[in-house]
């Protein structure tokens, strides 16, 4: 029995939004009469943070803190309409939609604040902390919640916005694909690091080096949650998971998690992380949807570090420990590669 | 760890704002940590029913007869559902976009072409009771032989899987059997590259793996409506599928979910909302559809398999110069979303790499195997296994480090495309370098200096001049509907894909142009009209506690 260790690489981008476009988003945002606001979204939190992440984007556009604002979702009654959560497409197409109608929404406030200080609204900021304030002159202000009051009150102006965000279907060419599939990328590269046992077949993953470029992290921590959740599916992917394990023959499918293998709590790889972040022009404040790309480039990082490690092309996946000594038997037993650095 | 690089492209971003950019904890964090959030199986009903569907076992067979009375004469039965029962009994997700032809029942009268596929649904008091009774539909088969691998369902001869479709591939604009790529002439690059690299790559199916499995309670309300609680992704994606099936208004449906036990992708296009519905409406009584473990993986449309095959012809320097694609997805049965997959997968080809020739013909084929569906990365992470690995392998042969064969041809802001666009925002090639940097991993003082933002474009951004174009796969008879699809011979054709001998595509009748992509359902029925005495005012209320969300 030998232990061999390996090192591969890979890199990818990743389209934001689903493909050529025709997925429309809306957003209602409206303020009670104390200035605190809802957003009323028909788009599905999955458990990646659609609430948080357009609660922050529609804080940031209306100018207050983040507890002034809560978002609802998912009721076709009171939610206007959302082509739904898939294709990285919540964060750029409902968050656009946010902004949008945070906007409106806040211009209306700024009437509202700037009828009462007797100023033009064009000259009006807003300090993020519940107060708006003349531009250059932080003691003519008014808070907020008294901007709200007395539009509600006094003026009889509806603190309200709505946004949508469509990016219009773009027509694909039956002749040459020509097409227009989306507006922005996600990126990555990863390095894993791995060993393979030649007598059992089994792999350990030492540890993963990455940098993920997500446009910008709206919320570091749920884009840290994503990337380390993403690269264990595609550990997971790449060594255990399939349906189907007998692949074109139906037999043997698993049908509980006895027999449909995932990597348990003691098999989660440790991960150092890189973010980077390249706005998006058309993206909200830049940020481009990191959930689905992040377990991308780990499957052919396996692949080709298994490669480094005992010199046979695992072309198939998942890459069993069964696949691993059929590929060393005809290899006629392992041949490491040239070793990487690090 | 984590870190985040704020040196690198800093003077494109404003790091100055109030609340984005920062670690805010989550909004709802303390409802999932208490085991207080509501999702659609904590709305809880008086009177609830249950639903089991009654499944084939064979992966392909005609259905001669299904005999429901001694299931309805089982303990608890209320009903015994067949697909007459559904309004309009044959349907494909896409629709709602005007893309693709309705191919799938909800449930199948006339043959079964996957194992597991529902053909009656018994509605019983408990779930017991309903899983006693589907044991008692008595359902004559006759088999047919069955198709599995993707490449033999192609060949002529083979059975037909789903009768829509019957030479087993979707057919593209009304025209092709497959999406087609074309960029340049790949035969005369591959002619004259230093080397040819081949590569065959397979992905086997995956199940999403939520912990909640999918499901829907639907409940009768007052005013001739019905609520649906549901596990779905895309509410009004549902709600407008379950409007067409049922051929119901879109507002007499209150659709209400958003909290939901993970999806990755198996919850776009469920149908449990239309059969949960349509108990509902049948027995007056609120029902409940939801799958067990099993059918999660097993019914359940997975990630799809995928084959690809590479050929790159590449130079001794690194360069590679022409990339050539074969691509099979496995749709399994019936359509669902593979064949929008693979037009996201076509437009995504060859990877982020500028190669100034490129060649794809991806087919969606159908399989006698559970239809597959959206998952984390669709229509992108098979083919970037395909396309990573076989990187890894053009690096050998050339003799490089695959890092710096990776940065050598990666695209740079201003580089065309092979979708004939031109990139922008790029960063993989800085990707590249903090990956390499992090690992320890020494890459070349070339690669070292280069940038995403430096020399793409120029030459880079021309067009091929000549783009070799090609008729094979031509297919007669279908108007597959206008999504994304060019309007025939009035739309100018682009000066980059002219080519003098180029086919004009022929306009077929009843092509419109691409229609807004709103989730409409198709024509609606008024159910009751006003002077029908209304039904008995019949509301239930939650028994949990939590009326919504």
């Amino acid at each position: 029995m030998t232990i061999h260790k390996g090192r591969g690489f890979a890199c990818i981008n990743y389209p934001i939004g689903m493909n050529l476009g025709g997925d429309p988003s809306q957003a209602l945002v409206h303020s009670n009469p104390d200035g605190k606001f809802t957003v009323a979204l028909s788009a599905i939190d999955l458990g990646q943070g659609m609430k948080s992440v357009t609660r922050q984007i529609a804080a940031e556009t209306l100018g207050v803190p983040v507890e002034d604002v809560y978002v609802d979702t998912a009721d076709s009654d009171t939610g206007p309409h959302d082509m739904g959560s898939f294709a990285s497409r919540g964060t750029h197409r409902v968050g656009n939609a946010v902004i949008r109608a945070a906007e409106e929404a806040r211009g209306v406030m700024l009437e509202a604040a700037a009828e009462e200080l007797e100023v033009d609204a064009g000259d009006l900021v807003t300090d993020g902390r519940g107060n708006i304030h003349v531009r250059g002159a932080p003691s003519r202000s008014i808070t907020t919640m008294a901007a709200s009051q007395a539009a509600q009150f006094k003026q009889g102006r509806t603190i309200a916005g709505r946004g949508i965000f469509l990016i219009p279907l773009s027509e694909v060419d039956p002749e040459t694909g020509e097409m227009t599939p989306v507006s922005c990328f996600a990126h990555a590269g990863l390095v894993v690091d791995l060993t393979v046992d030649d007598e059992t077949g089994e792999v350990e993953v030492l540890q993963i080096n990455s940098a993920y470029e997500v446009g910008r992290a709206l919320n570091p921590r749920l884009v840290e949650q994503q990337l380390i959740g993403g690269a264990w599916m595609g550990l997971s992917h790449a060594l255990w998971e399939t349906t189907e394990p007998y692949y074109p023959n139906r037999d043997h499918g698993p049908v509980d998690f006895v027999n449909y293998l995932m990597p348990g709590p003691g098999e989660v790889t440790p991960h150092n992380i890189a973010v980077l972040e390249r706005p998006a022009e058309d993206a909200p404040f830049g940020g481009k949807g990191p959930g689905e790309m992040c377990a991308n480039p780990v499957l052919p990082a396996v692949a080709n570090a298994l490669y480094n490690a005992v010199g046979v092309r695992f072309d198939e996946l998942p890459i069993t420990p069964e696949k691993i000594l059929r590929g060393l038997r005809a290899n006629g037993g392992a041949r490491p590669q040239a070793v990487r650095q690090g | 760890m984590i870190e985040f690089r704020k040196d690198l492209f800093a003077d494109e971003r404003d790091d100055t704002l109030n609340e984005v950019g920062k670690p805010t904890r989550r909004q709802d964090i303390l409802g999932h940590v208490t085991g207080r959030s509501p999702y659609f199986d904590d709305h809880l009903f008086d009177g609830l029913l249950h639903m089991r569907a009654v499944r084939s076992p064979h992966h392909h067979a005609r259905i001669r007869r299904i005999d429901t009375a001694e299931a309805e004469r089982m303990p608890g039965v209320v009903r015994v559902l067949t697909g007459k029962d559904v309004p309009q009994n044959l349907n494909t997700l896409l629709s709602l976009l005007d893309f693709g032809i309705d191919d799938e029942p909800l449930l199948s009268t006339d043959k079964v072409a996957y194992r597991g596929e529902p053909v009656a649904c018994v509605i019983a008091a408990t779930e017991l009771q309903a899983r006693d009774a589907v044991a008692k539909v008595r359902v004559d088969y006759e088999e047919l032989p069955a198709v599995f691998d993707v490449e033999e369902a192609l060949k002529p001869g083979a059975p037909t899987v789903n009768p829509v479709y019957p030479k087993n591939a979707f057919v593209y604009h009304g025209r092709y059997d497959h999406q087609k790529l074309r960029f340049g002439d790949v035969d005369a690059a591959l002619a004259q590259a230093d080397h040819v690299v081949e590569g065959r790559y397979q992905m086997s199916p995956i199940e999403q793996a939520p912990m909640e499995t999918c499901g829907a309670i639907a409940a009768p309300e007052q005013n001739d409506r019905y609520v649906c609680y549901t596990s779905t992704q895309a509410l009004f994606f549902s709600l407008g599928t379950a409007a067409k099936m049922l051929k119901m208004g879109s507002n007499r449906l209150h659709f209400i979910g958003g909290t939901v036990g993970g999806g990755f992708g198996g919850k776009v296009d469920s149908l449990h909302e239309p059969m949960a519905i349509l108990g509902a409406s049948l027995t007056g009584r609120p029902c409940k559809f939801a799958w067990d473990r099993e059918e999660e993986m097993q019914v359940g449309a997975p990630r799809g398999a995928e084959r690809w095959y590479l050929t790159d012809g590449v130079m001794n320097d690194g360069r590679i110069v022409a990339r050539k694609f074969t691509g099979y997805f496995d749709s399994g049965a019936y359509t669902r979303l593979s064949s929008y997959a693979i037009i996201k997968g076509v437009g995504h080809l060859p990877g982020p790499y500028t190669i100034p020739n490129v060649h794809a013909d991806v087919y969606c084929v159908f399989t006698n195997r559970t239809p597959a569906t959206a998952m984390r990365g669709f229509g992108i992470t098979g083919v970037d296994f395909a396309i990573e690995a076989h990187m890894d392998k053009v690096a050998e042969v050339v003799g490089m480090n695959p890092i710096d064969l990776r940065i050598l041809n990666a695209y740079r802001d201003g580089d065309m495309k092979a979708h004939r666009r031109l990139a922008k925002n790029t960063a993989l090639i800085e990707c590249c370098q903090v990956a390499a940097q992090k690992a320890g991993w020494s890459i070349a003082p070339s690669s070292q200096a280069a940038a995403s933002m430096k020399d793409g474009g120029g030459a880079r951004a021309a067009l091929p001049a000549h783009t070799v174009t090609d008729q094979k796969g031509l297919v007669e008879g279908f108007d597959s509907g206008s999504y994304a699809k060019k309007a025939g011979a009035s739309a100018p054709p682009s000066p980059s894909s002219a080519q003098p001998n180029r086919p004009t595509p022929t306009p077929t009748p009843g092509q419109a142009a691409p229609a807004p992509a709103q989730a409409r359902p198709a024509p609606q029925t008024a159910a009751s009209s006003p002077d029908q005495p209304r039904n008995k005012p019949n509301r239930f209320s939650s028994l949990s506690g939590f009326r919504r969300r």
